[in-house]
């Protein structure tokens, strides 16, 4: 049952054929044999979630259908420790807008997913509580920072997740997991009730098993939020409607840059062979240039450490978490609680965001990435003059070995090295599913749209998924 | 001052800066690893940014609202995660003597 896509799902649910406390029954059990080794989830309450099963309204769009979080939204009751020891035993006292949202469609909350600590990181290793696996070969990793929520979906653990995107973070995960992973236009998604990491570049979004369940999350945790300044006041199309209308007269664009040096063959050959397939479905296939593509790793490790070392400020060990015992003084307490709560790439970050925004590198560092950003920002908008949506790989190889690159950070930024442009940008992305590797890991297809491009992002997603096999795979757990 | 970046990274002051009391290890261990993300990230002093402004259009003006009172957290359920409370209020180390 927990192979089934939400519409699915919800058929059985609204024909009465099924029960929703059933439906977490059925995902408990799958939990119980899986997850043990797959490690997607670091918490499930499955009594409460079966608790609100039985209060579901079927008749709802979301309906009795649980859903898995990213420990880093807040839902009232729940835990959400970021993957750090610094919020052990935090208890969220409120709803995040887009838990408000799921709930108001009747979405029943089935466990919180494994992450890199504070979102930061891209294979999930970083986690406080341990690394989770890659449904596909348990040797490998799901891609970070959102690993739990991918392998969740991937390993049939969960129907759908919420995750956060800051630099690939649900996109490239997706990739490696074979999911559907979106991550929306910046100012989308509320971000109310996110812990914040980046704060110009954080934006919640989805994972599924396909498309369509894409587009049906979307148009419901969409929308403006008075308590989110940064939410975009502007009408909440129907996603789902967009789809089924074929790609005939669309332009895509290719992006030279994005085929380059270091690219798995395997993965570049099956982009290609997407590329042909939309050729084949009429579409136009245009090249395009992206001239700033190779700066967006740099630009990003500036902009994002330069705002996570001011958001994390306040992990303080005053208001929540934890707090190093017998301080001597208050910097002191300070000092400790956070050497003793936060992990090493978080401090990492810290260290060096603190440091592109000391006095005397402010305009050498913080300052001139902001510029290339803009030039970043600016090529994207030059690119979609000529053509509706790009297409490039999501991530330059398929999942790599545990502990492979823990010990080089430099190595481990250059996983998001496809995606990272994305969020500079503003824009919107999708991975989905598009083949495999010889041995049988996934590989994935970006779908990059403008500013509030995603009706049309999901119309091309979904016109290669009705033609291809991939996303009906199922991983061998 | 200096007014050109350097690729080392005096760890020890930035981390002080940053309320981080790191062990030596972990300054040895960052100050390499960092050197090398710096001496990635300088690749864009080849950039011409002469051209560009700092600030770009922005989607969104000041947004203001009304002055008035919303339902919120009450203190308790504020105060409940606190490490340490006394009276509604978090309790920290004594600050001044």
């Amino acid at each position: 049952m927990t192979s089934l896509t939400i519409p699915e799902l919800r058929q059985k649910l609204s024909s009465g054929a099924v029960k929703s406390r059933e439906v977490v029954d059925q995902l408990a059990a799958r939990v119980a044999a899986v997850d043990p080794q797959l490690k997607a989830y670091l918490h499930v309450d499955a009594d409460k979630s079966r608790t609100e099963a039985d209060k579901a309204d079927v008749s709802l769009p979301l309906g009795g259908v649980p859903i898995a979080i990213k420990d880093v939204i807040n839902v009232k009751g729940d835990p959400c420790t970021c993957a750090s020891k610094i919020l052990q035993g935090y208890v969220a006292p409120y709803d995040a807008t887009v838990i408000t949202k799921l709930r108001e469609a009747g979405a029943v909350f089935f466990g919180r997913t494994n992450m890199d600590e504070f979102a930061m990181g891209s294979s999930t290793e970083n986690s406080s509580w341990g690394a989770t696996r890659n449904p596909w070969d348990l040797e490998r990793i799901p891609g970070g920072s959102s690993g739990g929520s991918a392998a969740a979906v991937g390993g049939h653990e969960a129907f759908a997740a919420l995750g956060t995107d800051t630099g690939g973070s649900i996109r490239q995960p997706a990739a490696l997991c074979s999911c559907v992973g979106l991550k929306p236009t910046y100012g989308r998604v509320s971000r109310y009730g996110l812990v914040a990491f980046a704060s110009s570049l954080d934006q919640i979004g989805t994972f599924t098993k396909t498309t369509e369940e894409a587009a049906l999350l979307l148009e419901i945790i969409a929308g403006y939020d008075p308590r989110d300044n940064t939410s975009i006041d502007r009408p909440v199309p129907k996603y789902t409607a967009a789809l089924g209308q074929g790609v005939k007269g669309l332009k895509l664009g290719v992006p030279k840059e994005y085929f380059i040096e270091g690219i798995d063959p395997e993965v570049e050959k099956a982009v290609r062979a997407a590329i042909d397939e939309y050729k084949r479905q009429g579409a136009e296939i245009v090249e395009v240039s992206l001239p700033h593509t190779k700066y967006a790793v740099a630009v990003y490790y500036i902009i994002a450490t330069a705002e996570c070392s001011a958001n994390l400020a306040r992990f303080d060990g005053v208001r929540y978490g934890k707090r190093a015992e017998n301080a001597k003084d208050v910097l002191d307490m300070y000092g400790r609680t956070r050497a003793e709560g936060f992990g090493a790439e978080v401090k990492r970050r810290i260290i060096l965001g603190t440091y592109v925004l000391s006095s005397g590198y402010y305009d050498a560092y913080y300052n001139r990435a902001q510029k290339v950003r803009r030039m970043i920002a600016h090529d994207f908008r030059q690119a979609f003059k000529q053509c509706n949506a790009l297409l490039t790989p999501t991530s330059p190889t398929a999942a790599f070995k545990l502990g492979e690159r823990t010990q080089d950070p430099l190595q481990m930024y250059l996983a998001d090295i496809f995606t990272i442009a994305v969020n500079l940008a503003g824009i919107c992305g999708v991975s989905i599913p598009c083949g495999f590797t010889s041995n049988k890991l996934p590989i994935g297809l970006q779908i990059i749209g403008p500013k509030w491009g995603e009706e049309t992002m999901l119309r091309v997603a979904h016109a290669y998924e009705q033609a291809t096999p991939w996303h009906k795979e199922k991983p061998p757990l | 001052m200096a007014d050109t970046p350097s690729e080392s990274i005096d760890v020890t002051y930035v981390a002080d800066l940053a309320r981080l009391r790191l062990s030596p290890e972990e300054i040895a261990t960052f100050q390499k690893q960092l050197g090398d993300v710096l001496g990635y990230v300088s690749q864009l002093k080849e950039v011409d940014v002469s051209q560009v402004s700092l600030l770009g259009e922005a989607d969104l003006k000041n947004r203001l609202r009304a002055d008035a009172l919303q339902p919120s957290l009450t203190a308790a359920e504020a105060l409940a995660n606190a490490p340490a409370q006394d009276n509604n209020l978090f309790v920290v180390p004594r600050i001044i003597e």
